[in-house]
């Protein structure tokens, strides 16, 4: 166990120093000189000298990526550009917001889509069941974007149920009032896809031997499929959440942007409307490793749930 | 032997199986419509004049009703300018006006009160604009999907073919690219490019997207590379580019041709998104994203014909071709369901 996640961490180090000369070539290479993005409309030659100086981008590459990854390293990626804000604190306090959106509505998800998808896959190829996924499939066809900007002036400009946007300072206020309408539409648009997706999950597995050998040893339908069935789809169904956990961070920022919630995705999309490239570059690389680090998890997992699995 | 005749090919069953499905060809029809549109719209045989101003600001749908208060409120005519005995121009000008009279400009044609589907803030009509957004939608759709299952089938061919340490350079570039959310690659891409443009986003999209045919024509490259096939066109000396594009290629281009249909809707849905936010197509050029953008300020006044417009049309084209591409996938691959 210990040997299989030293030598997976291993693993990681060559795709990890790829995303770092990735990054560093877009940024270094591409993006230009920011010297000129910093200094403004109005520069002369001595501000663009001093900037790069600061910046250590008159020195050649290879110190610059030196310090790039001493950047990494010790979580000092200095200021940011637009605000002054540090960088390091600018993460930190945006991880909060986030999370108080996206942790509650990951689990509503995954649970509303296992219990939908169980029930679908109970009468499976009925009539409910097509229309359900004809249904599906026009609700996937819709753009985020409609279902927020309809949403938020149905439920909260006209009806007033929710606040149009914004953000407090206590957490249950946050939750209760702030994040709920944006965990809603999250759950409206995602619940499509999960329940496609868990459903053939679902169907992958109901037609194995050990379903009707549970059936035939007398168990209900019922037992059969939240118990049986359900622990066997469970594998699929990790990994797709712990894999599209990182994704979500920065998945969300529209309903971040929309409901003003001071989170990591709307960071993400400030910071490229200012070209802000330190806190583009950091949030960049630490989600990259955070990606890793879950596809790890979701491999410990595994074996939790299935004892069948070996790691090696 | 010679009675035998020549067995149908994959693509002719293929298309054999899609002609059964009734759902698969009314979807298959939607397409094309919305295809034939796009090509009639950038060949300006229809839609060329979306940018007159044929109506008045933000003109209701005639159907709705709200039009006749509107048109019945008589509108005021321009106040005449009262003489100014102080104004130096005054002489010139009504000289000028003596000069020009025969001459004058022919009055704008008076402006639409309604129109079949509203207008927008300037009066252009949205049935015209939504087709003109919709060709730039689809066209950055479509180039970018087909740059991605190119640029992914080149690789996935070489990683496929060759193995060994070219296999792995081409893994630690998939592993790369995987690891970095694909959102947020295109807002860095996007950030450091720092310029908008048709182009630009499709190499955006394009230069990200393309890990997952990637994953899968490798796969198939692994599995084709030993047949007996490819072991015989060895065998008379066809080189290994012979054997990967011209004896291989043919026999892997239906999971390629999926993998475009798949990602063609995926980024439709992510060009709306950049364009939204303003990262995708420039101030002039009228997109889906961008004709979303401006209706949602609209709908705060009322105004809900825009994105009611906008919105159809694309949940349309998408649940279409996603019915196609789902149609497409089981008639070429019938193993898998």
């Amino acid at each position: 166990m210990l040997g299989f996640v030293l030598r997976r961490l291993w693993q990681m180090l060559p795709t990890m120093a790829g995303v770092v000369l990735l990054v560093f070539l877009l940024f270094n290479w591409v993006g230009g000189d920011p010297a000129f993005i910093l200094a403004g409309k109005m520069a002369n030659a001595d501000d663009i000298a001093n900037i790069r100086r600061q910046l250590g981008t008159d020195q050649p590459y290879y110190v610059q990526l030196w310090i790039f990854v001493q950047q990494i390293v010790t979580f000092d990626f200095g200021n940011a550009w637009s605000t002054g804000e540090p960088v390091r604190h600018i993460i930190a306090s945006r991880l909060g917001p986030s999370l108080t959106v996206l942790v509650p509505l990951t689990i509503l998800e995954t649970l509303f889509g296992i219990a939908l998808a169980l029930a679908v896959a109970f009468v499976r190829g009925s009539l409910t069941d097509r229309s359900v996924m004809v249904a599906c499939t026009v609700g996937m066809s819709i753009s985020i974007l409609v279902y927020i900007v309809v949403f938020q002036y149905g439920f909260a400009y006209q009806l007033g149920l929710f606040p149009v946007q914004g953000w407090g300072e206590s957490f249950c206020e946050n939750l209760l009032r702030y994040a709920a309408l944006p965990i809603l539409i999250g759950l409206a648009v995602s619940i499509a896809p999960t329940l496609r997706l868990y459903r053939s999950f679902v169907l992958d597995e109901v037609n194995q031997d050990y379903v009707r050998t549970a059936r035939a040893k007398g168990l209900s339908e019922r037992r059969v499929m939240w118990v049986h069935v359900l622990r066997n789809a469970a594998i699929p169904i990790i990994t797709h959440v712990m894999a599209n956990l990182p994704a979500l961070l920065i998945g969300a920022f529209l309903l971040e942007r929309f409901f003003g919630i001071p989170g990591i995705g709307r960071e993400v999309i400030l910071a490229v409307e200012r070209s802000d490239f330190p806190v583009i570059k950091a949030i960049t690389v630490y989600v990259a490793a955070a990606t890793m680090v879950f596809n790890l998890l979701a491999d410990l997992l595994y074996q939790a749930v299935d004892p069948r699995v070996q790691l090696k | 032997m010679n009675q035998l005749s020549a067995s149908p090919g994959l693509w002719a069953l293929a298309w054999k199986r899609l002609q059964g499905d009734t759902v698969a060809m009314v979807a298959l029809g939607v397409v094309a419509l919305f295809l034939l549109m796009l090509v009639l719209s950038a060949r300006g045989v229809i839609v060329a004049d979306w940018e007159d101003e044929v109506a008045v600001s933000y003109a209701p749908p005639g159907f709705s009703g709200e039009g006749r208060t509107l048109a019945a409120t008589p509108v005021a005519a321009p106040l005449a300018v009262p003489l100014n005995e102080l104004d130096p121009l005054a002489g010139d000008i009504a000289a000028l006006r003596a000069g020009a009279g025969g001459a004058r400009i022919a009055p704008p044609a008076p402006k639409r009160t309604t129109l079949a589907f509203g207008a927008d803030k300037w009066g252009h009509d949205i049935i015209k604009k939504t087709i003109k957004g919709a060709e730039t939608s689809i066209v950055v759709g479509l180039a970018a999907a087909v740059l991605a299952v190119t640029l992914g089938t080149l690789f996935g061919a070489f990683a496929g073919y060759y193995g060994g340490i070219v296999d792995d350079l081409f893994n630690w570039f998939y592993s790369i690219f995987t690891s970095i959310p694909s959102i947020l690659m295109i807002l860095t891409v996007a950030a450091v490019l720092h310029q908008k443009g048709v182009t630009t986003i499709v190499l955006i999209l394009g230069l990200t997207g393309w890990t997952g045919p990637f994953r899968l024509i490798r796969s198939e490259y692994i599995k084709h590379k030993g047949r007996e096939y490819v072991m015989a066109a060895d065998a008379i000396g066809a080189s290994s580019m012979r054997k990967m594009f011209s004896h291989i290629l043919p026999n892997v281009s239906h999971v390629a041709l999926v993998q475009i249909s798949i990602l063609v809707v995926g980024f439709i849905k992510a060009e709306v998104i950049l364009s939204f936010l303003g990262f995708g197509v420039p101030v002039g050029v009228v997109s889906w994203g961008s004709m979303l953008n401006e209706a949602q300020n609209e709908l705060i006044l009322g105004k809900w014909w825009q994105i009611t417009a906008t919105a159809s049309a694309m949940a349309l084209l998408v649940t279409a071709f996603s019915l196609f591409t789902d149609a497409l996938r089981d008639a070429l691959d019938p193993k898998l369901k």
